[in-house]
């Protein structure tokens, strides 16, 4: 092909193809219609028609990360670019590999407030790991080569490039940039080597070790790593939302998640610990609580392959900059000897013991916790989780023993509701070894269920779930512990349609459930029924709460693990 | 505490505005920004004046190097640097004080650019502390416009490494 005079859009459409992708989320419209117009003649990828392009973003989103790989976008100018944003936010803010694409009125016009003009480069300047405005036709192969690279390499993240008409009509010939060339990208994959011998030794004399592990350990591939690592030493192992999965979740040395809603001995672990391993996490807010309390007693070591997460918001002794599989590689290696960890682990057991995760269940309503450990028992693992945000979100998280990487897929960093129905469509179409759940709160249900309909197009046999209990219960849950039970705007009750009818008017096959005995029945047919999406509406107690809880701000130690009064409870 | 900050970048369509995004979204102070030409055509230099404690310059430093588009991100303000700054000042003066005004611009090695039977225009060069101190000294005189070009500088001696040595 190289030689030959092609239009903007046939070099569009040879790069995706070069690039390997096989799927595309998009919507047509007049900036694009010459792309659109060459991709329904392509047979190496697939295009997914959305109904809305936040749906785009978060499919692709979820595409990504149920695969590793690069999610990709194609809109329009204008308002399809517009509505891209919170899924580009979303995905910047989980480090999420996309490339998304966006028509741009001609190059003439751009400044003119012409038709469907916006600077979509300008928007989402601060949501991107970087972006190109592709002014020349002999620019566009290069640019989308480089969106490519930039996406997947490194701290993943994000890529937009703005496609202007006249550059998509142009004609130039083609050459394939074979090799890219950032010179101010140079991403740092091997950790220093005396710094990982340092860690090493340090994690060698800890009495009281942790490894304290995020979504970056999943995206390097280094589970496999980690657990020998983890197992090797005896060590403990608790995670972030992100980083579920990553260690399996079954396992006696996984202390579940930590943070805001974390386990209450993980917290615990967290504050008493001597050495703190982070690998791949960011120390976020939901996670350290109050910055001056957490993990004071711990010599700190960071793992992470982005320098300026390094003592951002935590300072930390023994910094290493690199992949955390090959720096996991090397510190296995360099390990002098195990850390004698029995007296500490004794300690976790007695706080497990202490005060373990729990909730009511004798009176035989029905709640949201027993779904999901009916669930989990029902799928062992075996299964991708998509969730939404909200009170269901944390069920999940706390209740769901994740097991294998990529199997949890939610939106932790920006915790986007609406996330879970479109990015589950997107995890659906990338993996078929797992059946795909995605389960969502009424609230944010709502905000995307027109994606629906795309599963339906596909007939993807997603298992949607819809925890509802009526609320905005998240908020609610604000409202009852910190805004003397003012409930303002979160109830929807009488507001919210029946979601199983919704689903049925899309052609989809769906049903209620309101008592724990129709539970596993329920969760059996979605498990069993594969000819296409299917959706469970669960009415589940209004007003649980989840447990425990570190108020935003208080320090980890100053969990409330249960309701003051439960006689509140109606 | 203040530094200066040297950024060589690419002379590329929106580098800049990554690197003011930045320092708005993170919330960075921001004291003077330049950006000019270097010796070498696809690259820019900025030079960036900036305040916070430790913690936050080392953020500041390291979300610079972030970005795709810069080359090169240094702090001076670890180096031994010249830096310079001009100001364009344009003052009222009466009668019985223009002599003095221009003494005052002597005495800071500065000169009269423009000036018309009501005001005069001082052009003053120098490090940012000259300047400040020639501000203040002038103020008195009722400064009645004034322009600075902020902070450049290089580092001196040794220069920083040329670009296509990077990395
Ligand atoms: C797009 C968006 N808007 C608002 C919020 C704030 N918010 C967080 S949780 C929540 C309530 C979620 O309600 P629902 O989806 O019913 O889930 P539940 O908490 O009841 O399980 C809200 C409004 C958000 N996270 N995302
Ligand atoms: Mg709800």
């Amino acid at each position: 092909m190289a030689g030959t005079k092609m239009t903007g859009a046939e070099i569009f459409l040879e790069m995706l193809r070069r690039e390997g992708v096989e799927v595309v989320f998009g919507m047509p419209g007049g900036a694009v219609i010459q792309i659109y117009d060459h991709l329904h003649d392509v047979d190496f990828l697939k295009h997914v028609l959305v109904r809305h392009e936040q749906g785009a973003t978060h499919m692709a989103d979820g595409y990504a990360r149920a695969t590793g790989k690069t999610g990709v976008v194609l809109v329009t100018s204008g308002p399809g670019a517009t509505n891209t944003v919170t899924g580009i936010a979303t995905a910047y803010m989980d480090s999420t590999p996309l490339v998304v694409f966006t028509g741009q009125v001609p190059t003439s016009l751009i400044g003119n407030d012409a038709f469907q003009e916006a600077d979509i480069i300008g928007i989402t300047r601060p949501i991107t790991k970087h972006s190109f405005l592709v002014r020349d036709v002999d620019d566009l192969a290069p640019a989308i080569r480089k969106a490519f690279y930039l996406a997947k390499t490194g701290r993943p993240g994000p890529v937009v490039v703005d496609l202007p008409k006249d550059v998509i009509t142009a004609q130039t010939t083609f050459r394939y940039p074979e090799q890219v060339e950032i010179r101010g990208y140079k991403p740092t994959y091997e950790g220093h080597v005396n710094q990982i011998k340092k860690a090493a030794r340090v994690i060698s004399e800890a009495k009281r070790p942790l490894l304290y592990v995020g979504g970056g350990v999943i995206m390097s591939g280094a589970s496999q790593e980690l657990r020998y690592f983890a197992i090797e030493n005896n060590l403990p192992v608790t995670m972030t939302l992100q980083g579920l999965g990553a260690f399996p979740g079954e396992s006696e040395q996984s202390l579940g998640m930590l943070g805001m809603h974390g386990m209450y001995w993980a917290n615990q672990a967290i504050n008493n610990c001597d050495v703190l391993v982070a690998l791949g996490a960011r120390f976020d807010d939901r996670v350290t609580g109050k910055l001056e309390t957490f993990a004071t007693k711990a010599t700190k070591i960071h793992v992470d392959i982005d320098p300026s997460t390094i003592d951002k918001n935590v300072r930390v002794d023994i910094p290493i900059v690199g992949d955390v599989k090959r720096v996991l590689k090397l510190l296995r290696q360099y390990m002098p000897k195990k850390p004698d960890t029995k007296e500490w682990w004794a300690q976790i057991r007695r706080w497990q013991q202490e005060c373990p995760l729990t909730y009511e269940k004798s009176d035989g309503k029905l709640r949201s916790q027993f779904v999901i450990e009916r669930l989990w028992e029902k799928t062992r693992g075996d299964a991708v989780v998509v969730t939404d945000v909200g009170q269901h979100q944390m069920f999940v998280a706390q209740y769901y023993k994740f097991q294998h990487p990529r199997t949890h897929i939610t939106s932790g960093g920006l915790g986007t509701m609406g996330f879970a129905v479109p990015a589950s469509i997107g995890a659906a179409l990338g993996r078929n070894d797992y059946p795909v759940f995605s389960i969502s709160g009424d609230g944010g249900f709502a905000m995307n269920m027109q994606e629906l309909l795309v599963a339906k197009a596909h007939n993807l046999p997603i298992k949607f779930m819809v925890i509802n209990n009526n609320y905005l219960g998240m908020v609610r849950q604000w409202q009852e512990l910190f805004y003397n039970e003012k409930y303002s705007y979160t109830d929807l009750q009488g507001l919210n349609p029946d979601f199983a009818a919704v689903a049925q008017s899309m052609g989809i096959k769906a049903l209620r459930v309101a008592r724990m005995d129709q539970v596993d029945d329920a969760l059996q047919q979605l498990l069993n029924y594969s000819e296409g999406p299917m959706l469970v509406e669960f009415l589940v107690e209004k007003e649980e709460l989840v447990f425990p809880m570190v108020p935003a701000g208080a320090s980890v130690s100053d969990m409330i693990v249960e309701r003051l009064n439960p006689q509140r409870m109606v | 505490m203040k530094h200066t900050i040297s950024i060589l970048m690419e002379n590329r369509f929106g580098a800049f505005d990554r690197v003011a995004n930045l320092f708005s979204g993170k919330g960075f102070n921001l004291h003077s920004i330049t950006i000019g030409e270097t010796e070498l055509r696809d690259v820019m230099r900025m030079t960036i004046v900036t305040s916070g404690d430790d913690q936050i310059i080392d953020q500041v430093i390291k979300q610079l190097n972030r970005l795709v588009d810069t080359i090169k991100v240094v702090d001076l303000s670890e180096h031994d640097r010249t830096e310079r700054e001009l100001a364009l000042i344009t003052l009222h003066y009466e009668k019985g004080n223009l002599q003095e005004i221009k003494n005052i611009c002597d005495i800071f090695r500065g000169r009269v650019v423009d000036i018309n039977n009501k005001s005069v225009m001082l052009e003053i060069t120098g490090p940012p502390a000259k300047i400040d101190a020639a501000v203040n000294v002038l103020m008195p005189f009722g400064i009645k416009e004034m322009a600075r070009t902020g902070t450049v500088a290089l580092k001196r001696g040794e220069q920083i490494r040329q670009p296509q040595e990077v990395g």
